[in-house]
């Protein structure tokens, strides 16, 4: 049997990141030079390397949330393919409504919203109805063990492991294409990392591609199909 | 986390071409150019004096340009030079399709007559005369901003700060603008109360489609209402992008500085 060869939905090619510290009397700090590889439908590629090394940069990259000094980042945007390093602000915006998402460790709570609502809003935000979101949301809270009763609640009053997870239910709920996942099991307990490898055993059956962030040697193992040695973009010294 | 339901039309709703303001040898706003879409909320960020006010007064017509032009698609789809229109023509766009929020509420309130009648009165600028309806539409406004209706015939001098904001709020929405201005909205408000405030408004806003413009000096404002920034320093934008970009990775010297200087809660 050949295998069937998925679309690319990201190609990044010799990206780089420079930090200019202008209040540090305008060191520069590079990052990453010559980023470059492929992700591929239903693949989930794993940024390797240590602390520092630059692999959430390239995901804020990926997601537009830090700019790019050179280089490409093109994701399959619609029939397109869009290099996210030059796009304008909106286009930015519509990528991340259809296209590109980020679940990180820590949720950004707004004051006030209900658990419930904060998970259904990226449905709702995309035209599905209050009720079939709401009931969706639901169903992934409860996967992701947070009890029911919490979740009219803001989570802005839960513990830090109950708003990770509200978070990553927030990340997954969209039926997005691309996601980056920044160490999206850290400090969960087991049952519930193993709730998000079986999320993420998911999107990939759904054809999505994925960037992941993990320090854990047993989660990589279950969810890399390939791992990038981030060292290998370091800015020689 | 603004939410993300930004602008969905191509053609900008607004747009700033070459804007300044000079009074005398004193350069307030410089060479100001940009476009805004409809849905889009822009923060326009920077200390006192470095022209965000001025450049709102420039942008809502209050104050006459010096330099280039501001030119708004009107509801018919024609995008025109604003200081081409006639007194009546300008007012009519204040009455229906903009909304200003002011810093100060007694600025755009009427502080002696009753709330109903400050939300009614927008109403009745536009044709409405039948006192049940128009009752009836203040309610409906007073209960989405919060405000308890039993109090819609006291007069916000009565208020406490966050409902005066509340029902300027309600006030210029009435009309279903398709653009408001805010300058500073959240200014002169307790902490409580201004989150409160600012989750109101971020719901008013992507529940209506509004294009907003804020000016702010609040970075958590800016972080909390806008989908993009823009940094003024010395009467120029000094940087401009996406609003998690420009906060989290500020690239020019003066918006490190601005971000940097946020005290950690």
């Amino acid at each position: 049997m050949t295998p069937t060869i998925e679309p690319v939905m990201i190609e990044i090619t010799n990206a780089e990141k420079t930090f200019t510290m202008h209040l540090q009397g305008g060191i520069r700090l590079p990052v990453v030079r010559g980023v470059s590889f492929k992700v591929r439908a239903g693949e989930c590629v794993v940024l390797s390397g240590p602390s520092g090394a630059g692999k959430s940069s390239i995901l804020k990259m990926v997601f537009g949330n830090y700019r790019c000094d050179g280089g490409v980042i093109a994701v399959r945007h619609g029939d397109e393919m869009l290099d996210v390093a030059k796009a304008e602000p909106r286009q930015i915006l519509s990528v991340r409504r259809s296209t590109v998402g980020y679940v990180s460790q820590f949720l950004r709570a707004v004051p006030r919203v209900p658990t419930i609502d904060v998970v259904a809003e990226p449905l709702i935000a995309t035209g599905t109805s209050r009720d079939r979101a709401h009931e969706q949301a639901g169903a992934l809270l409860r996967c992701l063990n947070i009890p029911e009763r919490l979740w009219g609640l803001p989570p802005s009053t839960f513990s830090g492991g109950e708003q990770q997870r509200v978070n990553i239910a927030r990340g997954f709920i969209p039926e997005l294409p691309i996601l980056l996942l920044d160490e999206p099991t850290a400090s969960l307990d087991a049952a519930n990392r193993e709730v998000v490898v079986d999320l993420i055993d998911e999107k990939k059956r759904a054809g999505v591609a994925m960037i992941a962030i993990v320090h854990d040697d047993e989660i990589r193992r279950l969810i890399a199909d390939r791992v990038v040695d981030v060292t290998t973009f370091a800015v020689a010294a | 986390m603004a939410d993300a339901r930004a602008a969905t039309t191509n053609q900008p709703l607004l747009v700033a071409d070459g804007l300044g303001k000079a009074y005398g040898r004193l350069t307030a706003c410089e060479d100001i150019s940009f476009a805004l879409y409809p849905g889009e909320v822009l923060a326009i960020v920077g200390e006192s004096g470095s022209g965000k006010s001025t450049l709102l007064q420039l942008l809502s017509t209050q104050l006459a340009a010096t330099a280039g032009r501001v030119s708004y698609r009107m509801r018919d789809g024609v995008l025109r030079d604003l200081s081409s229109l006639g007194e009546a023509e300008r007012r009519f766009l204040f009455r229906t399709d903009w909304g200003f929020v002011h810093q100060d509420p007694a600025q755009g309130l009427r502080m002696a007559v009753s709330a109903g009648a400050n939300v009614g009165e927008r109403l009745m600028a536009v044709g409405w005369n039948h006192y049940g309806r128009i009752r009836q539409t203040a309610t409906a406004w007073l209960e989405r901003v919060e405000i308890d209706v039993g109090r819609i015939d006291d007069a916000p001098r009565t208020y406490s700060g966050g409902m005066r904001q509340r029902l300027q709020i309600a006030r210029n929405l009435v009309t279903e603008p398709r653009l408001v201005f805010m300058d500073e909205p959240t200014g002169g408000l307790d902490v409580s109360v201004q989150a409160r405030l600012l989750d109101l408004v971020r719901g008013l806003v992507s529940e209506l489609g509004l294009a907003v413009i804020v000016v702010t000096h609040d970075l958590a404002v800016a972080r909390l209402l806008s989908h993009r920034i823009m940094v003024m320093k010395a009467g120029r934008v000094i940087e401009t992008g996406l609003t998690d970009q420009v906060l989290d990775d500020p690239r020019e010297p003066y918006s490190q500085l601005l971000v940097s200087s946020i005290l950690p809660a």
